[in-house]
């Protein structure tokens, strides 16, 4: 579904990507991991197309993504959220999601002004239910700055999802989560997946990659380390030696947040 | 009573100059260019009346329109400055629009004399209303009919998609082009439909005035442009209104019989303003207020 074949991104003498090759499947819950700094959040932003990529491809669906703005690759099927939240704080919660739904399908099934000027009942309807699958029913007109904070990272959730998007990318989305909110989290994600959306999720709270995920691709200083299953990835010297230095004790990765 | 509906006709004018601004600044834009397409909507729509003898509603339209094309052109070039950067760049094209017009000279000859726009002479026969014997009364609701047309759709558009996604970059860029907003569409829409908008409100003055000349549309008219919708916020429409009343209303009419101590509270009253109501005159608590005060509580509009 998701091809990355010999990406790079240097920004200036810095190879913050040096050769990357990694290729997501349809359907599956894929982990991006690694150290800070090792190019995960690098790798989420140029398949976004928000950077650029100094060599290399990407591709989905087949497509060849390179050079394609952001929004177009969000049309194709691409969503994402931020690894720092970013909402429209001084819209509604509502308003959030409504200039969200950009899919195809979408803007071809309804109307240039009904989509513009009103609010057809399908789009109305699909508003409610993202609400309701982020729980936030009841706050549909609350502005998102006055959110807390995990009700914020499930909107943010919602909005990637409210593209309808065929592969979603979560950039650390259980930073400063709470361990009930974390497991809520994961709960989101299998449920996304099990609606037909491939998930590729960069992420540090260890438990909640290697819980969630069916395979995981380790980063470091760039480019791929380590891939496989979980189990396989835990048991890797080499990504042991990534987290911890060379003298890895026995808990891995495994233990906590890394 | 003349003079009274001459200030009604203003306020009217100067609304939709401010609201050209309003719809830039819900996507973020700061432009002073908007002196520049009210400048081309005022001289396309006299020369259009005087010259080519059309009557005013297709004249208006037309020079509209013109503004609306110069302001699609502008809009792609602006795209790339944002913040004071597009701010200098758009006065470069109000300046730029202000000494065409200073050096644009198109005489044609009308029975004994010759009309249409005489360099530094200025512009001097828009006389359409007098022409067609219209009266004050009739001039100032032709005004006002699309002062409340313009607000009306801007606020519609405001309320419905249109507004959340222009306010939406306006927020924050990045986070809009993800979510699927197309950035360049966007923008150079808002820019456009400011240009109409500022075209007509341009079209209006040059006919409500008979005269206009380049010294008409010099920055600090660009400025009181972007004035009203800072003063009146940027929560809604009737902010721009009511800051335009406010401030040609009550500052600059109202303060007349100061003579020249007038600058010095109009420049008092500002600072108050911007102190006191730092978010503008018609911010988002003064609204619920008022939302209130009339019986609408302004939730559940979205049927959320």
């Amino acid at each position: 579904m998701l091809e990355l074949h010999g990406l790079s991104k240097h920004f200036g003498g810095v190879k913050a990507l040096d050769g990357l090759d990694l290729t997501v499947e349809e359907g599956e819950i894929c982990g991006l991991i690694g150290p800070n700094g090792s190019g995960k959040s690098t790798t989420i932003n140029v398949i976004c197309g928000v950077y650029g990529q100094t060599a290399g491809t990407v591709r989905f669906r087949g497509e060849l993504m390179d050079g394609k703005p952001p929004h177009q690759r969000l049309r194709a099927g691409i969503a994402r959220t931020f690894q720092n939240i970013r909402l429209f704080p001084n819209l509604t919660v509502w308003q959030n999601l409504w200039v969200a739904q950009n899919s195809h399908q979408d803007i071809a099934r309804q109307g240039f002004l009904p989509r513009w000027l009103g609010a057809t009942r399908q789009t109305r309807k699909e508003i409610v239910e993202l609400l309701e699958l982020a729980d936030l029913g009841h706050k549909g007109d609350d502005l998102a700055a006055n959110l807390a904070f995990g009700e914020q990272r499930r909107l943010e959730f919602a909005r990637a999802a409210a593209a309808r998007p065929k592969l979603l990318l979560l950039d650390e989305p259980a930073a400063g989560m709470s361990q009930r909110e974390i497991d809520d989290l994961g709960q989101r994600i299998r449920r996304v997946r099990e609606s037909g959306v491939t998930v590729l999720l960069v992420e540090h709270v260890m438990e909640l990659v290697m819980g969630v995920t069916e395979r995981i691709a380790v980063l470091n200083f760039g480019h791929r380390i380590a891939l496989g299953t979980p189990g396989e990835v835990q048991r890797n010297p080499a990504v042991q030696e990534a987290y911890l230095g060379s003298s890895a004790p026995e808990s891995g990765p495994e233990g906590g947040r890394a | 009573m003349a003079y009274y509906l001459g200030l009604v006709q203003l306020i009217g004018i100067h609304t939709l100059l401010g609201l050209s601004a309003y719809i830039l600044m819900l996507t973020g834009q700061l432009s002073l260019g908007q002196a520049g397409f009210f400048a081309i909507g005022a001289y396309s729509a006299g020369i259009l009346t005087v010259i080519f003898q059309l009557p005013i509603l297709p004249a208006l339209f037309v020079g509209a329109l013109i503004a609306a094309f110069f302001a699609f052109l502008v809009g792609f070039p602006a795209l790339r400055v944002k913040g004071l950067m597009l701010v200098v760049a758009t006065i470069a094209f109000s300046e730029f629009v202000r000494l065409f017009f200073f050096n644009l000279s198109w005489r044609v000859p009308r029975g004994d004399i010759s009309v249409g726009p005489d360099s530094t002479n200025g512009f001097r026969e828009i006389r359409y209303f007098v022409a067609n014997g219209w009266s004050a009364w009739e001039i100032t609701a032709f005004v006002w009919v699309f002062v409340i047309l313009v607000m009306a759709l801007l606020w519609w558009a405001d309320r419905s998609r249109t507004g959340a996604v222009l306010r939406a970059v306006g927020e924050d860029e990045l986070a809009a082009q993800s979510v699927g907003i197309n950035l360049t569409a966007v923008k150079v829409a808002a820019m456009t439909a400011g240009g109409f908008i500022a075209g007509i409100g341009g079209g209006l003055y040059a006919h409500t005035a008979t005269y206009v000349d380049h010294l008409t549309f010099t920055v600090l008219l660009a400025t009181f442009a972007i004035a009203y919708p800072i003063l009146g916020g940027l929560s809604s429409v009737f902010g721009t209104l009511l800051a335009v009343i406010f401030i040609q209303g009550v500052l600059v009419e109202g303060l007349r019989f100061l003579g020249d101590w007038r600058n010095i509270v109009f420049g008092l009253m500002i600072i108050a303003a911007m102190n006191l109501k730092p978010s503008g005159l018609f911010d988002a608590p003064t609204a619920r207020i008022l939302k209130r005060a009339i019986g609408l509580d302004g939730r559940g509009q979205n049927g959320a």
